[in-house]
């Protein structure tokens, strides 16, 4: 169970955001933006260890109260999830797919034809399909 | 085998808006230059724009751009046109040639120069439709299409460096 996803545009702007805890949102808005920085070096980085080519990068780093990972697609938009750190029951796996679920939720979303690509996302029924991808509810 | 003709029945029915659209809209202005497919270009591109999020969903990312070209090549046009690019061809110098020696729009057309005068109508969409898929991936381009006898066609892309 996730306590924030961030969708990320490709010129680094923030598209959406959803947390559990509103009142957290502004700490982990701070902590999302700064991870951003992490995922560019992961995918331009000189000194990447192996080719990896998969959309999903993995950890980008962990604090002492949460885990961040990050998944870029290939038309560069960022998704960035957080975890809580004592919450030790989710492997890499389970992120995975949830960033899967997230992915395929943005490509419905963007052949919508009431979205403008690059503007922010603002429909309620996406926001409600990442909460229950956040709480695991589906 | 019925869908595919239901898609090529609305591609053509498209065209036949934009140039409707077009001719009231030259009667107001009392113009009298020739067609102007911008329109159905542009059609194009915001549906390349969108799809390609979809398309590239499932796939690892590219490694440059000829990895991105030979995506459009294979996996991109057997999306669409259920078939690949029958020829790649590049200087890599950023300009790219496909060809295909059936283009789904044009085959349905006479094989004669009958209509070869009108073939721009059918090969703007997909001129579009690969600038917008092409940007959304992050290369801009230029995209052109010749056809020089009926069901062949090809698309150049100019891509732009700066």
């Amino acid at each position: 169970m996730a306590v924030c996803v961030a969708i990320i545009g490709k010129d680094n702007s923030p598209k959406f955001l959803s947390s559990l805890n509103p009142d957290e949102e502004l700490c982990f808005q701070y902590k999302i933006l700064s991870s951003l920085d992490i995922v560019e070096e992961k995918i331009h980085g000189v000194n990447r260890a192996t080719d990896n080519r998969e959309l999903f990068l993995g950890l980008l780093y962990a604090l002492e109260t949460h885990k961040i990972y990050g998944y870029v697609t290939n038309t560069k938009m960022k998704f960035i999830i957080v975890v809580d750190s004592s919450n030790i029951a989710l492997r890499d796996n389970e992120i995975r797919s949830m960033f899967r679920k997230i992915h395929s939720e943005y490509a419905d979303i963007i052949c919508n034809p009431f979205y403008i690509p690059g503007e922010p996302i603002t429909f309620k029924s996406f926001a409600n399909n990442i909460k229950n991808i956040m709480t695991g509810t589906v | 085998m019925c869908d595919q003709s239901v898609f090529e029945i609305f591609h053509s029915e498209l065209v036949n808006y934009v140039i409707q659209n077009n001719e009231t809209q030259l009667k107001n202005t009392s113009k009298t230059h020739g067609e102007d497919l911008s329109n159905l270009e542009y059609i194009g591109f915001s549906t390349g724009f969108r799809i390609i999020e979809r398309l590239t969903r499932e796939l690892p990312r590219f490694r440059d751009e000829l990895d991105t070209m030979k995506f459009i090549c294979t996996d991109f046009w057997s999306a669409i046109y259920m078939k690949q690019i029958d020829n790649l061809r590049t200087n890599h110098q950023g300009i790219y040639v496909l060809q295909d020696n059936c283009f789904r729009y044009l085959s349905k057309l006479s094989n004669t120069k009958q209509y070869l005068d009108l073939s721009p109508r059918y090969v703007t969409f997909t001129c579009g439709l690969l600038r917008g898929s092409l940007a959304n991936l992050g290369i801009r381009s230029i995209v052109t299409a010749e056809v020089q006898t009926m069901p062949s066609c090809k698309f150049h892309i100019q891509v732009q460096r700066n």
